[in-house]
């Protein structure tokens, strides 16, 4: 990085070199900034003045005062608690499944040359990239035509249980995590496994104990990557879950709306408590969540 | 925070992250493998407590503050009538409608709040409702004749329990009518003038919203009702006249007298906000059901709020009246369930009506046995306008093909308010293939 | 689409008779053992059967259900139907041509607004500039966001009296101020707007990745050859940023196409918002159930999308093997 700041004339340095070729880009890159900071402060702001404040005074203004009740209210009301417990069902076994799965079909294709290699990655890859819409109504119902015992589902399908949505992410997913994860693999000498080999190990024990310890940083990429995207996806709880009390939060935060009909207030504190779990994992992991983005993306 | 450098062969050379993050991988592990029981427990649950003995469950969409109370009440007081526990699954009126169809075949609660109509015939019709012709014997002498029959499905057995029902007329603030001087038209063209004198006095003259798509069927049948009477309407619905004919035609043309007075920014506001700019004394008055109460918490404004027929056009007068019918049905499993009709029994009592009404003043219980002495004067007469009525209807989205009505009508309707133009010729085809479809 | 009955083969029993270590890499090739055989059956057969039955199954469904007649309740009540869906949808149905205006509009859009947007910020950011980090964190914050969030937050803006956007245009609160997201004459755009408030962030993060990995000798190159910033960019960054080229047309493209979210919170994608994957949802899972012609327009939201899936998927792997 800091190689490619030095060598172009034309950009300058920050040793003060030519400072003025960036002043039109300051104020360029300035203005955009306001402009993509000023949704996020508005809503915080309005989620921190009541109601009342609000009416009184209209959302334009800086007047009254400011407190947190909106984010209690919000907080009990809208039952947001069991929003963000039904996420956290949804989404952990999501992505360990999806990680697991896609390692071990991204070893098997990337360490082995066999016939189907290719195709079964080019169909992964394709799947990853469908509009859901084209598979909602078959997969609404073959699910509805399973029958599940009633001690697991209440709905006796897979139909409004979690079961239905994580399968259906966990395959969604899949094209996308083997397809990253085949090219990383790719990428490992490919003595290391040989050498085992020599000394007897097996294919699982290649997997487990060389491979999928190796691929650590590809798979934090794409945990963290994988994390943000479930929390986020909207679609599929939409189309499986009924009960409103087994929603997530991105799905439920919709109702929510509906609830809190013409109170911005509240609607502004739900999606800015909505927000927060996002951004810590944007603070936190923000390279992995980078890395994710990207290892699909810049394939050579 | 720096953006990393991040070709894939960039990563590996972090490994004190990588540990990190390892261990919050196994950490994942470890919770999901924990989840997994609670994840069989959440997904559970409810029908093994539905089936024992004495518990049921609920699924309401009266999601707004006030009937969401009152519904809450009216459970209440089953509850502790009977010592039954009910499960109550509260969603956003908007969900459990558009989602009905998905909803009864997937996970419903016993029983359910929904509409009379061929949208209550058509789900019972497809099997997806349980007749509850054994509760009936229990309420049937508390129903007048006409809400017997709106109870029905299309093979004679009953599928619906009625709770309450509503007038649809236009609502207005007495205080700003008796200071600007406004009568209440009786014929069309009356009704023209006002809206006129309403503009030039800086009103918006009709209050409109129809952002949800459905408020603005309510303008529709009225208008069809008054032009071609109440049996056309009723054939049209159920498509048994074409949609391509000149009195589908003439309905539109009288409709286009009135868009000049009826708000330009109904296609983004929801009812509610109709509702506000009438009470506000922005908009002189607001077609809508009388369930506009519910959304007035001034009780100065509440009191001071009226209504009148919507004016006769050519024919049958003002005979006919859209006053629908909201109550119960069971969902095909609840039928299974004692406590589930039990409760049934209990809403189509007077008890369990009175319940509901003393939290939602807005509505009119159905029940004979129902005490109707709290009613406000607001209330007594719209019971009298619907007790008074030739005819009843129930609302376009009641009274049609769900899928005419959700899919055509509400597009072809918001063109409309948009542009002034409507293809009838297109409506009856869509209207072809959709009941062809049936 | 011609490759799918192969999926089949690699079964936890048939795969592995196929299986060897590659000459290329171990120089030896040795059979594997049973066992092994199994494991990696396992390993390929397990994700391909999840892959097979809840993607590609439902894939050839819904276009066996595009030629039928069915109200989606009972099984047996499915009825060949032909071509009449898919006339149906092109000649009857009255949303579809401003849906496939509409998303037609927003694919134009994101490739020469919200992309290029995105491309100018990377350009800008990847210079030493003071503050790079920070700007880049700000323009990559909505990125982490939903589509749903996005539609939320921007709601707040674009309310007709409450909203950020009228209070500042002064017309906030009088019969003047727009409805932004009710209004059908504007709502498409300004769905476009919050749209570009994500996207172009996306954009960033990755080709600013791309220019990251660019080897600086070729820019040493051709600053001693006294090559401008203009000429810098698209006679020596551009053309070997080829691949990552690739990626933002293909992402760009699935990106206009998958559009759904944001529509279908503002308004359920009705007067002026309809885009084709609304139009799907609607007819498969609202109130007016029409399996058949919601199979339809999926299908031809599948054939338009396999386009740019195919052309991405020729240009990854081709040189693969």
């Amino acid at each position: 990085m800091t190689a490619t700041a030095t060598i172009a004339p034309a950009t300058g340095s920050p040793g003060g070199g030519r400072p003025r070729r960036h002043y039109g880009t300051h104020l360029f890159l300035v203005t955009m900034a306001v402009m993509w900071l000023v949704p996020l402060l508005w809503t915080l702001y309005t989620s921190l003045r009541p109601k009342a404040v609000t009416d009184k005074y209209g959302y334009w203004s800086l007047h009254g005062s400011i407190n947190l009740d909106n984010f209690t209210a919000a907080w009990t009301q809208g039952g947001m608690a069991t929003y963000f417990g039904n996420t956290l069902l949804i989404t952990v076994p999501s992505v360990v499944l999806t990680l697991v799965l896609a390692s071990m079909m991204a070893f098997a294709v990337s360490r082995f040359s066999w016939k189907f290699n290719l195709t079964l990655l080019v169909l992964f890859t394709a799947g990853n990239m469908l509009p859901p819409q084209v598979l909602a109504a078959p997969l609404f119902e073959m699910f509805k035509n399973t029958p599940l015992p009633y001690s697991i589902s209440s709905s006796g399908t897979l139909l409004d249980t979690y079961y239905a949505v994580i399968a259906v992410e966990v395959a969604f997913q899949l094209g996308f995590c083997t397809f990253v994860l085949a090219n990383y693999m790719k990428a490992l000498p490919g003595g290391l496994t040989e050498a085992a080999q020599v000394d007897g190990a097996s294919v699982w024990q290649q997997y487990s104990r060389i491979i999928l310890p190796l691929s650590r940083p590809a798979l934090a990429a794409l945990g963290t990557l994988e994390v943000v995207w479930l929390y986020n996806d909207y679609f599929w709880p939409l189309l499986f879950i009924h009960s409103g009390d087994r929603l997530p939060i991105t799905t439920g935060i919709t109702n929510l709306q509906g609830q809190f009909l013409l109170d911005y207030n509240m609607i502004a504190a739900g999606a800015t408590i909505t927000v927060i779990p996002t951004l810590v994992v944007y603070l936190a992991l923000q390279r992995h969540f980078v890395a994710g983005l990207t290892l699909g993306a810049s394939k050579d | 925070m720096a953006l990393p450098p991040s070709t894939p062969s960039a990563i590996p050379s972090d490994s004190r992250l990588n540990r990190r993050t390892l261990l919050k991988g196994i950490g994942g592990v470890t919770t999901a493998l924990a989840a997994a029981p609670l994840l069989a427990a959440c997904s559970g649950g409810s029908p093994q407590a539905a089936k024992s003995a004495n518990a049921t469950s609920l699924g309401s969409g009266l999601s707004d503050p006030v009937p969401r109370s009152a519904i809450q009440a009216m459970v209440d007081a089953y509850k502790s009538k009977s010592g039954a526990t009910v499960k109550m699954n509260v969603m956003p009126r908007a969900q459990l409608v558009d989602n009905i169809s998905s909803y009864l075949q997937s996970n419903p609660e016993d029983v359910i709040t929904w509409f009379a109509g061929y949208k209550m015939r058509y789900y019972a019709a497809k099997g997806l409702l349980a007749p509850v012709d054994d509760v009936w014997e229990k309420i049937g002498g508390n129903f007048s004749e006409g809400l017997t029959t709106a109870s029905q499905g299309d093979d004679g057995k009953k599928y619906f329990v009625p709770n309450y029902n509503y007038p649809w007329g236009f609502f207005y603030r007495k205080s700003l009518w008796a200071e600007r001087g406004y009568k209440v038209p009786g014929t069309f063209d009356a009704f023209l003038a006002l809206c006129a004198q309403m503009k030039k006095d800086g009103l918006i003259p009709i209050a409109f919203a129809d952002k949800d798509g459905w408020p603005a069927m309510g303008t529709f049948d009225y208008l069809n009702m008054r032009t071609n009477g109440y049996q056309f309407h009723v054939d049209l619905c159920a498509h048994k006249e074409s949609w391509d004919q000149q009195k589908v035609k003439d309905v539109f043309d009288n409709w286009k007298a009135l868009l000049p007075y009826q708000d330009k920014a109904a296609l983004g506001a929801t009812w509610q906000e109709g509702a506000r700019t009438m009470t506000g004394k922005k908009s002189g008055m607001y077609l809508i059901g009388a369930f506009i109460a519910q959304d007035v918490s001034d009780k100065a404004i509440l009191a001071d709020l009226d209504f009148f027929p919507f004016p006769a056009i050519a024919v049958e007068g003002t005979d006919a009246i859209e006053a629908p019918i909201d109550g119960f049905v069971l969902s095909k499993r609840g039928g299974s369930n004692k406590t589930a009709k039990d409760m049934l029994a209990f809403f189509g009592s007077g008890a369990g009506q009175d319940a509901y009404a003393a939290k939602d003043a807005s509505n009119l219980q159905t029940a004979k046995d129902a005490n109707t002495s709290s009613f406000s004067e607001l209330n007594r007469k719209g019971a009298a306008a619907i007790s008074g009525a030739k005819h009843i209807s129930q609302f376009f989205d009641r009274d049609a093909l769900p899928a005419m009505a959700n899919n055509v009508m509400i597009p072809a309707l918001q063109g409309f308010l948009k542009d002034g133009t409507i293809d009838t010729r297109n409506l009856e085809a869509q209207a072809k293939s959709l009941y062809a479809a049936e | 689409m011609s490759v799918m009955p192969q999926t089949t083969l690699p079964s936890a029993a048939a795969a592995p008779a196929d299986v060897s270590v590659p000459p290329a890499r171990s120089g030896r090739v040795r059979r594997l053992s049973g066992r092994d055989r199994l494991v990696l059956g396992l390993m390929v057969g397990l994700p391909t059967l999840i892959q097979v039955v809840l993607v590609w199954i439902p894939t050839l469904l819904s276009v066996g259900l595009s030629f039928t007649k069915w109200n989606g309740l009972n099984l047996a009540d499915i009825r060949p139907a032909g071509l009449s869906n898919y006339t149906y949808a092109a000649q009857e149905y009255p949303p579809f041509w401003p849906a496939v205006a509409h998303n037609i509009i927003w694919l134009a859009f994101l490739a020469l607004v919200a992309t290029p947007i995105g491309l100018l910020l990377a350009v800008l950011l990847d210079q030493k500039i003071r503050g790079t980090r920070l700007y880049q964190s700000i323009f990559f914050t909505p990125v982490m966001l939903s589509m749903v969030m996005v539609g939320i937050i921007w709601q707040l803006v674009y309310a007709r009296n409450e909203g950020l956007l009228n209070n500042l245009l002064g017309t906030a609160g009088t019969p003047g101020a727009v409805d932004w997201f009710g209004d059908s004459d504007v709502n498409l755009w300004a769905a476009l707007v919050a749209t570009t408030w994500r996207h172009a962030g996306y954009i960033m993060v990755l080709y600013l990745a791309g220019l990251k990995g660019i080897d600086p000798s070729l820019r040493e190159a051709a600053a001693l050859d006294g090559a401008n910033a203009w000429q810098m960019f698209f006679r020596v960054v551009f053309p070997v940023m080829r691949p990552i080229n690739i990626v933002i047309v293909v992402i760009t493209i699935i990106e206009a196409l998958r559009a759904f979210d944001i529509v279908y919170l503002i308004n359920k994608g009705t007067n002026g918002l309809e885009l084709l994957s609304v139009l799907v949802i609607q007819n498969l899972v609202g109130v007016g159930q029409v399996i058949g012609v919601g199979s339809a327009l999926a299908v031809i939201l599948l054939v338009i999308s396999l386009g740019p899936i195919v052309y991405y998927l020729v240009r990854t792997f081709r040189r693969a093997d």
